[in-house]
């Protein structure tokens, strides 16, 4: 039950991507495009909010309801891992339409065919693993 | 009512998008998308191929969860909240889409072109969905993360790895979308 929390806050992400279009495929082409502002000023707002409870997580100030310090695991540095990674996958963003999250809320949608897409998105994620040390990072 | 099922705007969208990072992190997790797909991979048995998958992927339930969550909340949205299934695009996106190949653009949330069972169905409809999921996987975890972990987390915590996908995500999407896409249909 401790995790009944977490199925409502994924209950509203899945409520937000899918009234704000985010889930549409269209609506990526459309910012790729430079031809809306939707999703850009969406991804900034956020950004730009978040940039206040990460200020308030590192300095300590809000804490989690247990009461513990909030730590924010450091992204790993390489530039050939962020950046060639960052590539392959903005590829396949544009071409499926959809980011890892909205895979998964277009199920809910009962779009039949993103279960191929989330399948070779685990598949994906697979190979990396497996061909991971002969990668640059 | 009227206004839960229109459309939200990107300023409703965004500060939503904010809370719900915000909640990960006050509930003691995170928010990363991404890190499911190599959960799937251990639960799946992949660590019989490599030792990545080795992991104590129990520790990734409450992650699971939140996509089961995000899974009935695309469903409940489709059900109940929408008065529409059309998108309001820019006329210019619109015909530019028809100039590729892709009629009918924002008529619904996706394109049959690439989405509908017939599609789906075919040989190079299916390879198209395939390999644009390879393509996500493969990169975002190459990336150690995707857009919600390196574009709203890791920019929102100033980490110059993030910034550095971010910009790999735009050069990637640049590329579909002005010279591959056109080529595929």
């Amino acid at each position: 039950m401790k995790h009944i929390k977490f199925f409502l806050v994924g209950v509203l992400f899945g409520i937000v991507m899918s009234k704000a279009e985010i889930i549409s495929w269209y609506r990526i082409y459309e910012m790729f495009k430079f031809q809306s502002f939707h999703m850009y000023g969406i991804i900034g707002s956020a950004v730009f909010l978040g940039m206040f409870s990460m200020f308030f997580f590192r300095k300590k100030i809000i804490k989690t309801f247990e009461g513990n310090d909030i730590h924010i695991a450091p992204k790993k540095k390489g530039m050939y891992r962020n950046l060639l990674g960052g590539i392959l996958f903005g590829l396949g963003w544009v071409l499926a339409g959809a980011c890892p999250g909205p895979m998964f809320v277009l199920v809910g949608k009962g779009i039949v065919s993103i279960l191929v897409v989330i399948f070779g998105a685990t598949f994906g994620a697979f190979l990396y693993g497996v061909f991971k040390d002969k990668l640059p990072h | 009512m009227e206004i839960i099922t229109q459309p939200w705007p990107w300023y409703i969208a965004g500060p939503v998008i904010a809370l719900i990072m915000f909640l990960l992190f006050y509930f003691g997790e995170h928010f990363g998308v991404s890190s499911n797909l190599e959960t799937f991979c251990s639960i799946g048995g992949a660590g019989k191929f490599t030792n990545y998958f080795k992991i104590d992927w129990k520790q990734n339930i409450w992650n699971l969860i939140f996509i089961a969550g995000a899974i009935v909340g695309g469903f409940i949205s489709a059900q109940w909240l929408s008065s529409t299934d059309s998108i309001a695009l820019n006329p210019q996106t619109v015909q530019d889409l028809a100039d590729i190949g892709i009629q009918n653009a924002g008529a619904s949330y996706l394109p049959d072109k690439i989405f509908s069972i017939e599609t789906m169905l075919s040989f190079k409809g299916f390879l198209v969905l395939l390999i644009a999921g390879i393509m996500v996987g493969f990169g975002a975890r190459w990336a150690g993360g995707c857009t919600s972990g390196h574009a709203i987390v890791g920019l929102s915590n100033l980490e110059i790895p993030s910034l550095i996908s971010v910009i790999g995500f735009f050069i990637g999407g640049l590329l579909m979308t002005w010279f591959i896409l056109p080529l595929i249909f």
